[in-house]
């Protein structure tokens, strides 16, 4: 079964036109990831397919689970089961992070027909995700990402992701900012979801995630466009080459 | 049949002929004297104008140019009291004290209806609201039937007292004017949560004129919850003068009401007095509210602190306008305002109007303003989590009041308002769907 299809994609932005026209198949179970140069298009794909307004779909079609994606509010594609870890995770000052994952948590839950979780039953789930992420639990007092080292944003995206349990999830450089250790217990918090029921689309620069999160399939993207698809040592060419030899090719 | 009720200030001039012999207290002579005052006040200066600076962003017109009788209230069917928030409490039915409805048993300090207490008041009624150039606090005092009369003893923790203000719905607009008197005297402490409602249809004044005294080193913490009914006009003064080392903390919520102003007038009269005003204004299509501030450091080593966050729905105008002067002996003032809005539709309008008047050398004082809209990339990324588009938007608007709501200092009161707060963006969410 397929996840997630998109064909002939094509978007703009303030008019500008960004995605050229993506092509991109994931097979449930499957995780791909991409790769392309500053500006390719690789956030604004993300956008389009979690739902952001201003991101102006002017062609083709995105199906998930056999449903119109593009025809869904964003809180619809999360209830659907697509979870976008931002590049830039978003600062809620006011908002407690505590508060927020919680009423995420329910609200997915409630679209699927299950009860609340009450304050303790959260803090429980909450307290047990975070340890496994090593992120200190005062983080759950704090407001979201307010005051967090890029870093912690991060491990917040990985945390809500841990919490909402996806059955897709885009990563957009999720692994950028991180040290080397983080970058080891975000790998792990992905592959601890991998399995035949969740896929992923992981967007890096860095050969260096995928060694940790082997990936079924590397796409690259160049100019809004996927331009050269392959198996894992793809990154690696990439990574030894640049994208100029692909770019040449394509 | 009833003779045509008379509007604008004439109408309430008129009243006061008809009733001074039977108004409350009228056979004491200072009590008259004061009333003939403020009656010639009054009549001098009429309702306020958009002419005077003080109400340059709010028309008056709408009170004006009703009619309003004296309420009639019928006996208690069908009246909806809110529920209360401590164990004491002082409810007034269309601006009449109504012991019957209250609770005031076992508390450890006096509290009365103002009416019963005239007698005992020369001296103190009168002490802080002067009708001169406050043409609100005139009326008040012209017409006034009853109040709450609140002396808190020296020591003394007063826990919390439910100030509760309910109009009835009467076949013609009705105009009262309770006077309210709070005395803590030195290092008593006291938490007021005030709540004043009307029934959906109701249409009246609701014009209350407060006079706080806040002695050395006591502890006022007065929330005032405005919901009235969405046809009535409020327009509350407030008079506080806070003595030394002590702590004057008003926080102000505009929810309700049609035309709604909220002055509040403090002076800090000893050295190390503070003042803490904070408040929201929520308001949804066709209501204006305007909270105005005057806040006079007449000590050294004074703390004032101000947050005033306005929310604004449908086609709504909020007002902001608060003015700190900072007197010659007030060295080593602290001052700090700042009020913000949040506009979450483009026939919005906010005005604000900070002013700071400084003859002090050694002053810190900061103001600041800011108008925004809901931010587009917050609420996606709340959405993106599964939450839907409304409960995303009540997530920010919450969390744009907090810095306001935390500034309360009195846990009672703070959850009293986030209920507040919920309500009434529940009933937005309802009146858009
Ligand atoms: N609002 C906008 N108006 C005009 N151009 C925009 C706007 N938003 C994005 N773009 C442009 O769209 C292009 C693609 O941006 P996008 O963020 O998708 O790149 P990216 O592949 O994620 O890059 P990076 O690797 O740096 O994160 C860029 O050239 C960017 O400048
Ligand atoms: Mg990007």
């Amino acid at each position: 079964m397929t996840m997630l299809k998109i064909e002939g994609l094509t978007a703009e932005v303030d008019g500008k036109p960004i995605l050229q026209g993506i092509d991109l198949e994931i097979p449930l179970g499957e995780l791909h990831a991409i790769m392309g140069p500053n500006g390719s298009g690789k956030s604004t794909l993300s956008y389009v397919l979690a739902g952001r307004e201003g991101y102006e779909v002017t062609g083709g079609s995105a199906t998930f689970a056999g449903q119109d994606l593009l025809a869904m509010e964003p809180e619809q594609r999360a209830a659907a089961g697509l979870f976008l870890a931002f590049q830039y995770p978003v600062e809620l000052p006011g908002v407690g992070n505590a508060n927020f994952l919680r009423t995420a948590l329910n609200a997915l839950r409630r679209s699927r027909g299950e009860s609340d979780l009450d304050a303790m039953q959260f803090l429980k789930l909450a307290r047990e995700r975070m340890r496994a992420l090593h992120m200190p639990e005062d983080m759950l007092k704090r407001g979201v990402n307010v005051g967090f080292s890029g870093g912690e944003k991060k491990r917040n995206e990985v945390l809500q992701m841990a919490l909402l349990g996806p059955r897709m999830a885009i990563l957009d450089e999720t692994d950028s900012g991180l040290d080397i250790d983080a970058l080891r217990i975000v790998a792990d918090g992905v592959n601890a979801l991998r399995g035949p029921e969740f896929s992923a689309l992981v967007i890096t620069h860095y050969q260096r995630l995928l060694d940790y999160i082997v990936p079924d399939r590397v796409h690259v993207l160049i100019g809004g466009r996927i331009v050269k698809s392959g198996g894992p040592e793809l990154a690696q060419e990439l990574e030894a080459s640049g994208y100029a030899s692909v770019q040449a090719a394509a | 049949m009833n003779a045509m009720v008379q509007s604008g200030a004439e109408g309430f001039l008129h009243r006061f002929e008809g009733l001074r012999a039977r108004l409350p207290g009228a056979r004491l002579p200072w009590l008259a004297a004061l009333r003939e005052g403020a009656a010639e006040a009054f009549r001098v200066q009429g309702f306020p104008t958009r002419r005077q600076e003080a109400w340059k962003y709010t028309d008056l017109r709408p009170v004006a140019e009703a009619g309003f009788d004296e309420p009639l209230t019928m006996l208690d069917e069908g009246l909806a009291l809110p529920p209360g928030h401590g164990t004491a409490r002082a409810v007034f039915v269309d601006g009449r004290f109504r012991a019957e409805l209250s609770t005031l048993e076992g508390i450890g300090f006096a509290v009365s209806g103002l009416a019963a207490a005239l007698p005992g008041l020369e001296g103190r009624l009168g002490a802080l609201a002067h009708p001169q150039g406050q043409p609100l606090a005139a009326l008040n005092t012209m017409l006034f039937e009853d109040g709450l009369v609140v002396t808190v003893p020296a020591g003394i923790a007063g826990g919390m007292l439910d100030l509760v203000s309910v109009a009835t719905e009467t076949e013609r607009p009705a105009a009262f004017h309770p006077r309210h008197l709070i005395r803590l005297e030195a290092g008593a402490s006291l938490t007021i949560i005030e709540t004043a409602t009307g029934p959906e249809g109701a249409r009246y004044l609701h014009n209350p004129v407060f006079e706080i005294e806040v002695a050395e080193g006591a502890t006022l913490v007065h929330a005032r919850l405005q919901q009235e009914a969405p046809r009535a006009f409020q327009l509350a003064t407030v008079y506080a003068s806070v003595a030394a080392g002590g702590t004057y903390d008003n926080f102000t919520l505009n929810a309700g009401g049609r035309l709604v102003r909220n002055e509040i007038h403090t002076t800090l009269t000893g050295p190390k007095a503070a003042c803490h005003m904070n408040g929201a204004q929520l308001l949804g299509a066709g209501q204006h509210a305007d909270t105005t501030t005057f806040l006079d450091h007449a000590a050294p080593d004074c703390a004032s602190r101000q947050t005033y966050k306005t929310v604004l729905a449908g086609k709504s105008r909020g007002v902001f306008q608060g003015k700190i002067l900072v007197r010659q002996v007030a060295q080593r003032t602290d001052g700090y305002q700042m009020n913000q809005a949040l506009l979450l539709s483009p026939e919005a309008e906010i005005d604000s109007k900070p002013q700071l008047e400084i003859y002090a050398d050694d002053v810190k004082c900061s103001h600041g303003a800011t108008v925004g809209e809901l931010d587009a990339e917050q609420l996606f990324y709340l959405r993106t989590r599964g939450i839907p588009e409304a409960r995303a938007r009540s997530m920010l608007v919450e969390a744009f009041l907090t810095e306001a709501v935390e500034g309360v200092n009195d846990a009672g009161a703070r959850s009293a308002l986030q209920a507040a707060v919920t309500g009434w963006w529940e009933k937005q969410a309802e009146a858009a769907a």
